[in-house]
């Protein structure tokens, strides 16, 4: 074994040598660290925040938990409409997601899976609040104490918070007695968000607000699953009495109440989708970025008209080819002009290749919408020229080859610009030395030259494709509908449809390729192999 | 097209021209054979022409006006890649992307020869250059040294008649440089070929070559031997250019055909050999190398004149002593002494009386 070296105080050599670098690291990550917070805080956490959406789906769960309980069990197969419990817990959640008013926000979730959920949700919030009017009327009839929010206070409200709320400036947030939980689970749970939303939503106190119908329906659960209730402090005989009662009372029928308020929610499929979707967690974004659709029965294909986001995939991919191979093919022969020209005018030559970038990608996108329309200036050169007939003038805009075109020239620097620094590297006497071996100036080139510009072409080719695949001003506005990309449907559902998740998949699935594709360069042709000069 | 097959002239410039701007002439009415089998060497500062030639004989540049004949046949309309000509860079460009054996089989592939012919070349000029142990390595992989060696068989592996060098050894250190230069003219003559070698390096030049061209200005000042062209100089810039020189200016005094006199700037009077002075009253420039001085007055033909002379500077240089005199009023008039036993090591102050046969004296332009 190789004796350790040591350093003169004692120390190995290793860790003597350590200790003196790790100020120097130190110092370095210093000097990185505002780029690293900026780019972490700017960058890595929306932008990982933005690809959770993709499998997240604590909405449904977290909007109507009491009724995705209830849903467990139930089984379409067996029972085509969940029975009236189901429809009762919906009612509750309802009538707390309407008061808050994130109703619609689950409408619009749950829409994006069937179709036509949306309206349901927006229709019943509007007529949740009567249903269980009936029941409510019975139970002040029988005692109008029920009607009084003080009575209701008394029954359910913690004797702390009632001492506290006496003395206290402002109400302090109400806290329901364990009591009341022990003897009325159902009403203490529903009372208990009424409570909160009438605090803190309407910014009013339930001392002085006569509890919701979907309270009274708990209520009536309550008394029915145990009539004779006992919860210390209470008014008497109020409980006894309406526990008495209430088996005699018309029992409310609020699934009834609910399709009356809009049909769908008589139908299976409502209650399936809510079943499908209410776990926290769903592949179903994913599924529909790949034209696949989560139902009840399993994955299935989406119906063939909704089947756009694999095409719209291998389309962006085949453009962002054909563009690349655009750029190799344009900007090659160019930076190799750029290359072997006498500095003086390379320079200049630069300078135009680098023009573009000094127009707003705006201006050069409308500039080719210009050029290229049915009676744009090349169309008429043409037939001017003669090339086509006037009635049959091309059509090269607001489709694919009006993207590729205009997208070839907008990328075009980014291509050309490492195949000049790793031409500038190739001194000309590889060129001398091969023409002198006997090559002709072809083999020459093919054999010598061009095999050592392969990291600037494979350089070029990384940074074209890569922004190209990602690309979405030029093809949204030149691209009509034949040449969009997929970055333009992931905009779509982010701007106008609001589908967050939907385009965090998309998203995903693209950066997933792109990662992809840059680890099959890495195996084929080598990382190591990409010069952006020197 | 003339096809005399000429070994006095395998390769020869006729009146050529070679201007790169159109105004000034990089190369001036250059004429110049090289028979076969030789090893000429143009030699001359940055910026003479001498590279130009090279590119010119090579094809890479073409003459502005002249002809360059190659055994007999005119080239000038002949590429590069036809001419058959092996060509070493300075560079060594050597292709990165290629192995040893691979660069050294390009030459023969183009030249569509089979794959077990290629082999057995490739290995035999690998051998050659000692260099049969690394035709797997990749040029980075290698030494200067051994790129150079790589190169040369590389040039030499498809047997061309006419192989070019372009400052081959400048960016190696002295003594690899010294091996190699060596092991290239013995491999030249071994194989017969004629080689063109182009160095700013006037020892390179001298040990290498069996003749050399000097060029200045474009044109060739002196092609001659190596013992030629340093012992007999035509011009002063030869002089000047190859090896160490002591340079007096004066008035041609006296003149006859084997000798003349020269009275210096300084008054005194010396002898002469003429060379490109013809009248009385000529002025020149009189030549004479610091070792050819002597010091010891018997040694010299009697009636011979002198000068007096001045010890300024006594530097020990190991195998010779380099003493600097003050003599006809220049501070920079520098002798060598061999370092033998019986030698006398000048003490600056001292005062000496210096003299020379006056073959070694040579009285050239001004």
């Amino acid at each position: 074994m190789a004796e350790q070296m040591m350093a003169a105080d004692g120390r190995t050599l290793k860790s003597s040598l350590n200790r003196a670098l790790r100020r120097q690291k130190l110092r370095a990550l210093l000097l990185i660290t505002p780029l690293l917070l900026f780019i972490l805080i700017t960058f890595v956490v929306p932008i990982g925040q933005m690809l959770f959406r993709s499998v997240e789906n604590q909405i449904v769960g977290d909007t109507i938990p009491r009724t995705v309980e209830a849903l467990a069990d139930w089984d379409a197969a067996t029972d085509p409409v969940p029975d009236e419990d189901v429809f009762r817990a919906f009612a509750a959640d309802m009538m707390v997601a309407v008061e808050e008013r994130v109703h619609t926000r689950l409408g619009s979730r749950l829409n994006y899976e069937t179709a036509g959920i949306s309206s349901q949700f927006r229709r019943s919030g509007r007529d949740v609040e009567d249903m269980g009017e009936d029941l409510t009327a019975q139970f002040t009839a029988l005692d109008p104490a029920w009607a009084d929010p003080a009575t209701w206070v008394a029954l359910m409200a913690d004797p702390d918070w009632i001492a506290d709320s006496a003395t206290a400036q402002t109400e302090p947030a109400f806290v329901v007695a364990d009591a009341a939980r022990d003897a009325l689970p159902r009403t203490a749970d529903i009372y208990a968000d009424f409570a909160r939303v009438t605090q803190v939503a309407n910014n009013d106190s339930p001392t002085e607000e006569q509890p919701w119908n979907v309270v009274y329906i708990a209520l009536y659960q309550d008394l029915i699953a145990n009539p004779a209730p006992q919860i210390a402090g209470a008014p008497d005989g109020l409980l006894g009495a309406a526990g008495a009662a209430a088996a005699g009372f018309v029992a409310p029928d609020i699934r009834a109440a609910f399709v009356d308020s809009d049909a769908g929610w008589g139908s299976t499929v409502t209650w399936q989708t809510i079943q499908t979707y209410s776990p926290a967690y769903t592949s179903s974004y994913f599924l529909n970025s790949i034209d696949l659709k989560q139902t009840p029965d399993g994955i299935e294909m989406a119906p063939e008209n909704q089947q756009i986001y694999v095409k719209l995939f291998i389309r962006t991919l085949i453009m962002s080819l054909t563009i690349m191979v655009s750029c190799i093919l344009l900007g090659y022969p160019v930076a190799w002009m750029l290359a072997n020209l006498p500095s003086r005018q390379a320079n200049l030559m630069l300078i135009l290749v680098l023009l573009p970038f000094w127009t707003s990608l705006l201006v050069r996108t409308s500039a080719w919408k210009v050029l290229l329309q049915q009676q744009g200036v090349i169309n008429d050169l043409l037939v001017w020229v003669g090339l086509v007939a006037d009635e049959s003038r091309l059509t090269m805009i607001n489709n694919s080859t009006g993207t590729i075109i205009a997208m070839t020239h907008i990328l075009l620097p980014f291509m050309i610009l490492p195949l000049y620094s790793v031409m500038k590297t190739i001194p000309p006497s590889y060129l001398r030395a091969a023409k002198s071996l006997g090559a002709t100036n072809w083999t020459a080139f093919w054999r010598v030259y061009f095999p050592q510009s392969v990291p600037g072409i494979g350089a070029g080719s990384i940074l074209v494709f890569i922004l190209s695949i990602g690309y979405y001003i030029t093809p949204e506005i030149v691209g009509g509908t034949s040449g969009i990309f997929i970055s333009n449907r992931i905009a779509y559902h982010i701007s106008s449809s609001l589908n967050w998740g939907l385009a965090a998949a998309l998203g995903t699935i693209l950066l997933a390729v792109v990662l992809a594709l840059y680890w099959a360069y890495d195996r084929i042709v080598g990382i190591d192999n990409v010069k952006l000069g020197g | 097209m003339q096809q005399v097959k000429n070994d006095e002239a395998f390769v020869a410039f006729e009146r050529v021209q070679k201007s790169y701007d159109g105004e000034t002439l990089v190369v001036k009415d250059l004429n110049l054979t090289i028979p076969k089998g030789e090893f000429l060497t143009l030699l001359g500062p940055s910026g003479s022409g001498k590279t130009t030639c090279l590119m010119m004989l090579a094809g890479f540049e073409t003459a502005t006006h002249g002809d360059i004949r190659l055994d007999g046949v005119s080239v000038n309309n002949i590429p590069p890649h036809k001419r058959g000509i092996g060509m070493v860079f300075q560079n060594y460009a050597l292709f990165p992307h290629m192995t040893v054996g691979e660069n050294l089989s390009f030459p023969l592939e183009v030249r569509k020869m089979g794959k077990s012919e290629r082999e057995a070349k490739v290995k035999r000029a690998l051998d050659m250059v000692q260099m049969g142990d690394f035709a797997a390595r990749r040029p980075a992989q290698m030494s200067g040294g051994q790129q150079q060696r790589v190169a040369l068989a590389r040039a030499l592996v498809f047997e061309p008649e006419l192989v070019l060098m372009d400052e081959p050894l400048g960016a190696l250190d002295k003594q690899l440089r010294e091996t190699l230069q060596f092991e290239i003219t013995n491999l030249a003559h071994q194989l017969g070929i004629t080689v063109v070698y182009v160095t700013h390096d006037q020892t390179e030049a001298l040990t290498m070559s069996d003749r050399v061209a000097v060029f200045n200005d474009g044109r060739i000042q002196q092609l001659a031997t190596p013992d030629d062209l340093y012992e007999r100089p035509q011009n002063s810039f030869v002089a000047q250019f190859i090896g160490e020189n002591n340079t007096l200016t004066g008035v041609v005094q006296d003149i006859s055909d084997k000798s003349c006199t020269v009275r210096l700037d300084s008054g005194d009077v010396i002898d002469a050999v003429p060379v490109n002075v013809s009248a009385v009253g000529d002025r020149t420039k009189v030549s004479i190398r610091p070792e050819r001085v002597e010091i010891d007055k018997t040694r010299l033909q009697p009636g011979a004149h002198t000068l007096k002379a001045e010890v300024l500077e006594f530097i020990y240089m190991g195998d010779i002593f380099r003493t600097r005199l003050r003599v006809a009023g220049m501070d920079d008039f520098v002798i060598k002494t061999r370092n033998a036993p019986d030698q006398v090591r000048l003490t600056p102050g001292t005062k000496i009386d210096i003299g020379w046969l006056a073959q070694d004296c040579r009285a050239l332009d001004a």
